[in-house]
């Protein structure tokens, strides 16, 4: 069961790690704001993950505070791209 | 430490120094803005790591909405590009 | 209480996959409009699948997790469209083999624009 999760933290490291070089990369700002919001995502399930390794309920408050208020800096990013705000 | 927490940890301090290294970088400051948004994000694995879910939490509320929105503000009033 | 826990292993392996497919799509397709779908649909999946496995492996935190995988689909698709409007709007265009092929989501808003027109007069 141990070797089953550090197989599986690895494996999502790696494509936060893909991500990241698209970070670097990308030529312009609406990639870098996706690479942003995927990495977001891959850190809230590395999280849930973590407070099922660490046997504490009160842990996953954290994942949840990052699901309801994840996306609110990239709409914002989204609507000065836009040119609305 | 367990194993995957020193994974972990490997992990995050190569993003945070990227990420740092990219925001003092850039001449476009809507790209800074993005990559501080990607430090706090680390940031808040790491204190995670750390054993305090409440510094955590703090962290990601702010870091990731309200900070975000403020420096978005300032640089619409203000210009989008660093002089050379 | 074994076959929960086969199911829960199960959803994690298949979340894992498919946020490990997300992460290499954005690093290797050809331009944004493609990146974003390869990132933000396989991202969604991946995690929704995983955060219910944990809920299946520990039976007493599955409202939580059920919780937050609700929020998630709510909040992911939404931010994923507000950003791919407003890179269209910001005129960022798809990588095209044959540049005759028009903008469908142009034309239709100017259809639209006119109609509306049309209704005020």
């Amino acid at each position: 069961m141990d070797l089953f999760f550090i197989i599986i933290i690895s494996v999502i490291s790696l494509g936060a790690i893909f991500a990241i070089v698209r970070f670097i990369k990308g030529p312009t700002a609406s990639d870098r704001v996706m690479a942003l919001d995927t990495l977001s995502v891959m850190l809230i399930a590395v999280l849930v993950i973590l407070g099922f390794l660490m046997k504490r309920y009160i842990y996953i408050d954290v994942s949840l505070v990052y699901a309801v208020l994840g996306f609110i800096g990239v709409i914002t990013i989204a609507r000065y791209l836009e040119g609305g705000i | 430490m367990t194993n995957i927490e020193i994974i972990l940890t490997i992990v995050s301090l190569v993003l945070l120094i990227i990420a740092g290294f990219f925001a003092v970088q850039k001449k476009d400051l809507i790209h800074a803005v993005i990559a501080t948004s990607v430090i706090s994000l680390v940031l808040s694995l790491m204190f995670y790591l750390l054993q305090a879910p409440d510094v955590a939490l703090t962290e990601a509320a702010i870091g990731i909405a309200l900070s975000t929105i403020i420096f978005i503000i300032t640089v619409r009033n203000t210009k989008r590009f660093e002089d050379k | 209480m074994q076959i929960l826990n086969y199911i829960g292993y199960f959803l994690i392996s298949i979340g894992t996959i498919f946020l490990f497919l997300g992460g290499l799509g954005i690093l290797r397709m050809p331009d944004f409009y493609t990146r974003l779908q390869a990132g933000t649909k396989a991202s969604t999946l991946g995690a929704m699948s995983t955060i219910l496995g944990i809920g299946f492996l520990q039976p007493e935190w599955f409202v939580k997790t059920f919780i937050i995988v609700v929020f998630i689909a709510i909040a992911n698709p939404l931010s994923s469209h507000a950003l791919a409007r407003g890179s269209h709007k910001a005129k960022q265009m798809p990588f095209l083999k044959d540049e005759k092929i028009g903008d469908a989501y142009k034309e239709e808003e100017e259809k639209l624009h006119k109609n509306q027109k049309k209704e005020d007069k």
